[in-house]
């Protein structure tokens, strides 16, 4: 089979219920190796509630999430990073208390890895380390054009740049799928031009899958190779952008009859 | 000054302010050091204050390590004194247990001091391994409780050291001892008759082996791992930070450098009280950590030298020695979270640190 066509990560039958409520259901998808895939749908429709079950922030009640061909069933938020999952979030979680720096460090805590001992006693293991760290994430500021910021504090940076930013550590843990979790909420048009480019040139340049969360369908139909609709926690269609757009059953979704 | 600007070439750790908040610290401590050492040797040193000397180093590293656990970790701990109780007690006994065999003072205080703080670290660790588990404010509740069940076990432990070995009871004389033996323990009457190898040279090495083991530990790896599960938990562990190893690290290092502190308080006294160790203990400590700013050692140090010389220098006021200390505390903690004075304070800084770096 060609390495290409081998799905990164496979959803089967996936459901959750939270107390009587089911908020997902039966959803079967696939995202394949460096493909762009939308997750779209009405509010409320369960879309952050599948990436928290991708992530393993919820444990699904059903169905089975395999990805890059293992079964992730009993894995922990920590495990599916390790094993290539990194995300970003709806309502930005930035470490507020450290630098624009200090923040893309963390994301190589599962990759480079050092002993507090080593950090204690200042070995030379800790500085060849470091200086690994380091070097890689001034590469990863200046791709996101955060080269400036470098010492600011977080959560002192405008909106975008937070948005960037929260890219740039989740690609710091060099993830094979990348979830974006509305990437282009609170973006003027402008910008949202700006982040598409970015986000075709976080794909080609990392080699990384990405599965996308998306309101703004110029965004969504602009740049994905593949869309899914979900509505009442159920899928409703799943095709190309051409597919979804001229779908009746995902325009009445939206439309309403 | 010229009328054309001057350019002074700085030396890295002064210019970059990760490395110049470490060099403050250890400049206020080395000069500290250095003057008092000079005081005590040309007789300028009252002997309230000399006396003073050790208990204040005591308190810095214990207050270290605390900051370490609130500020840098953001777990709220209410038992730091009693796991200076845990270090001091060991330290006293195994000190008191050496006095034949190792003969040397200074090698006995070490080895008591790593004895206590490894005794110490033990505690915090399980602690830490079933609460720290836990989201929330348990590690406050348990630490509080801890403090109170150190206090009473201590309190009705009978110690005794002879040629035979230890000598242990929980019911007054039920230790028998050989000729040559000694109580190291005595009940409420805590430990007696311990001789007193601390200096206050050994205090300040202390100080800085803490403030420069807390400083690698937080520019490092496992630091930036401490602050990002205090800033956003679930954004840490999609980086794949494990939660509970971070702040187990953080407690432990914590716990550690109180009994490292608590060894040296104990060894400071002849005699020693469990008493001595309780909740209020604890309470200053936290006091201290917060005055000087959470996260901010170099705060820390400062703080908890005023907060403990204050109520000394404000001695000749007699009754009204505790109402202006009161004062004093209300004082600095309304300053510290005034808006006015803080974006002073904040435009000051950054003047100074514009001109330094040129």
């Amino acid at each position: 089979m060609d390495e290409s066509r081998r799905p990164v990560l496979e959803v089967r039958e996936l459901g959750i219920d939270f107390g009587g409520l089911t908020a997902v259901n039966d959803l079967n998808m696939e995202v394949y190796r460096g493909e762009i895939v939308g997750l779209i749908g009405p509010n409320g429709a369960g879309k952050t509630t599948v990436f928290n079950m991708l992530t393993r922030v919820y444990q699904p009640t059903r169905g089975s999430i395999i990805f890059d061909g293992k079964d992730t069933t009993g894995c922990s938020v920590v495990d599916m990073n390790r094993a290539g999952v990194a995300r970003t979030f709806q309502n930005i979680r930035l470490f507020s208390g450290l630098s624009v720096a200090d923040n893309v460090r963390t994301g190589f805590h599962g990759r480079i890895v050092y002993s507090p001992f080593e950090a204690i006693f200042r070995l030379p293991s800790y500085r060849t380390k470091e200086r690994l760290i380091t070097g890689q994430m001034k590469e990863l500021l200046e791709i996101f054009g955060l080269s400036e910021e470098r010492d600011n504090l977080a959560s002192n940076l405008p909106y975008g740049a937070q948005r960037r930013l929260e890219i740039a550590r989740a690609l710091a843990t060099q993830p094979k799928l990348l979830l974006l979790d509305e990437p282009a909420a609170g973006m003027n048009p402008q910008e949202t031009q700006e982040l598409m480019a970015m986000i075709r040139k976080v794909r080609d340049h990392f080699n990384t899958s990405i599965l996308l969360i998306e309101h703004d369908m110029k965004l969504v139909m602009g740049i994905c190779e593949r869309i899914t609709v979900l509505n009442y926690g159920m899928m409703l269609a799943q095709g190309t952008p051409e597919e979804i757009r001229s779908n009746p059953e995902v325009i009445k979704a939206y439309l309403g009859d | 000054m010229g009328a054309e600007k001057k350019k002074i070439k700085l030396p890295v750790f002064l210019t970059k302010p990760r490395y110049r908040s470490r060099v403050a610290s250890f400049s206020i401590i080395l000069a500290g050091w250095l003057i008092l050492e000079i005081m005590m040797h040309t007789g300028n040193l009252s002997s309230l204050f000399t006396s003073l000397l050790v208990p204040v180093c005591c308190y810095i590293v214990a207050a270290i390590g605390l900051n370490l656990n609130v500020g840098i970790s953001g777990e709220l701990n209410l038992g730091q004194a009693c796991f200076m109780s845990v270090g001091a007690f060991t330290a006293v006994c195994l000190s008191g247990s050496m006095a034949g065999s190792v003969s040397s003072p200074l090698l006995r205080l070490i080895l008591a001091m790593v004895a206590g703080a490894v005794a110490a670290a033990f505690f915090g660790l399980i602690i830490g391994i079933p609460v720290l588990k836990l989201e929330g404010d348990y590690l406050a509740i348990v630490t509080l409780a801890f403090g109170q069940i150190i206090k009473s076990l201590i309190t009705n432990m009978y110690l005794g050291f002879d040629a035979a070995g230890f000598h242990f009871s929980f019911v007054d004389n039920k230790v028998e001892l050989q000729p040559g033996g000694k109580m190291l323990l005595n009940g409420p009457m805590g430990a007696t008759g311990t001789e007193r190898i601390s200096t206050f040279s050994a205090g300040v090495v202390l100080i800085l082996i803490s403030l420069i083991v807390v400083f690698h530990l937080m520019y490092s790896r496992s630091g930036r791992a401490i602050m990002a599960a205090r800033d956003n938990r679930i954004a840490a562990e999609s980086v794949g930070i494990e939660i509970f190893r971070t702040k187990m690290l953080a407690f432990i290092v914590s716990s550690c450098l109180a009994g490292a502190a608590g060894a040296l308080y104990g060894l400071n006294y002849s005699t020693l009280v469990p008493a001595k160790f309780d909740f209020n203990t604890s309470i200053l400590l936290l006091v201290y950590v917060v005055l000087g700013g959470l996260g901010n050692m170099t705060g820390t140090i400062i703080a908890t030298v005023v907060l403990v010389l204050l109520p000394e220098l404000l001695r000749s006021m007699q009754d009204y020695r505790m109402l202006i200390y009161a004062i004093v505390l209300i004082l600095i903690m309304l300053l510290t979270n005034n808006e006015t004075i803080r974006t002073w304070t904040m435009r000051i800084t950054r003047k100074l640190r514009r001109q330094t770096n040129g």
